[in-house]
């Protein structure tokens, strides 16, 4: 019994192999520039472990009419700081040709860390890779518009990252309560 | 007491003082500068259209802070928005009168700690005459808030400092639970 319920836990679902099966094809074009998949059921993802391969990657995830992922659903931030390191975790999709969906992760050391950015392949992470930067603080290489979005532009710190301490005094007027 | 309570003679004829004569039309046309902030600002939207009809006491929003009297901050103040209230305050013509709607612009609100974007409490940046609680108030609420702004406008006078007019109308203050108990006596 519990063999085979542990068994039933480790078969991917039909919506993890699509995952899996594109994975497979970005593999193969890329080799060790992406990391091992992980069939995380609730998002599968992959990590991007060469920097710089980064826009290709995403250049070939996008062309590549396999995967067409034509969407960009989602970009995040994320701060790691056991690892020292920031990152983005973007979420694709492929809508009108495909039924698959995939996470990917990039990293980037946590101090003065930079991304390479993906706003030519998908416009959707101009606006994404700002918000990113307003509230971690890694920059975006050829971010084509690289400013803050949210907060004022001369603000000091970037408030999601785990450590962040907002600052006393913002233009002569008391921040903290 | 409200300069139409009098008594008017049969003749027509009210005898008051200036003074009363200028409250009473300053406070019967109070027009507000129309901008919200937040959510607030749906209440305050439906405390001026129809169900509660704002202009039956001649408030009516302004869309220049050089046309209003009255600023309802209505709203979460956020920093980078705080310099923008306080050259909107400047632009209006004295006397002016501020009135604080809801937790945010009082205090914060629910941003109290973690939110490092808000400010706390519009008061820290422009003088506020009336704080309307609620999260957001009702239109009752925001309707109570106005009044407590005429009545203020009522307790001032030539030589008299806002800061008078309002300890008077803080001296003159209603303990609400017994009206509250008396309306629930009634209704009982």
């Amino acid at each position: 019994m519990d063999n085979g319920m542990e068994e039933a836990g480790n078969i991917m679902s039909a919506a993890v192999q699509e995952s899996k099966a594109a994975y497979d094809s970005i593999q193969a074009r890329f080799g060790s520039a992406v990391s091992e998949f992980d069939a995380n059921p609730t998002m599968p993802f992959f990590e991007v472990s060469d920097l710089s391969k980064w826009v290709d990657i995403a250049l070939f995830m996008r062309d590549d009419p396999r995967l067409k992922f034509n969407y960009l659903a989602c970009l995040s931030g994320m701060d790691y700081p056991e690892q020292n390191q920031l990152g983005i975790v973007c979420n694709l999709e492929s809508i009108g040709h495909h039924p698959h969906r995939i996470a990917v992760k990039v990293k980037c050391p946590r101090d003065g860390g930079a991304i390479p950015s993906v706003s030519c392949v998908w416009h959707t992470a101009n606006w994404h890779e700002r918000e990113a930067y307003d509230m971690y603080g890694m920059t975006f290489d050829g971010h084509p518009d690289h400013r803050r979005i949210l907060c004022p532009e001369d603000w000091t710190g970037f408030p999601l990252r785990k450590d962040y301490q907002v600052q006393d005094t913002y233009h002569g007027i008391k921040v903290p309560y | 007491m409200g300069l139409l309570d009098a008594r008017i003679s049969n003749r027509n004829v009210l005898v008051t003082s200036v003074d009363n004569v200028m409250n009473w039309a300053r406070l019967s046309s109070l027009w507000p500068m129309g901008f919200g902030l937040a959510c607030c600002a749906i209440e305050m939207m439906a405390t001026n259209a129809s169900n509660y009809d704002l202009e039956r006491f001649g408030i009516f929003p302004r869309s220049s802070p050089r046309q209003s009297d009255l600023m309802i901050v209505a709203g979460t103040v956020t920093m980078k928005m705080a310099e923008k209230v306080i050259t909107l305050y400047e632009q209006m013509p004295e006397p002016r009168y501020v009135l604080s709607m809801g937790s945010c612009s009082n205090c914060g609100g629910p941003y109290w700690n973690h939110g490092y974007h808000v400010l706390k409490g519009v008061d820290r940046i422009i003088p506020v005459d009336v704080y309307v609680p609620g999260c957001p108030p009702r239109p009752e609420a925001l309707i109570g808030g106005l009044m407590k702004i005429q009545e203020l406008i009522r307790m001032e006078g030539i030589g008299i400092t806002r800061q008078e007019a309002l300890k008077k109308l803080a001296e003159k203050s209603v303990d609400p639970q017994q009206i509250i108990d008396q309306a629930r006596r009634a209704t009982a």
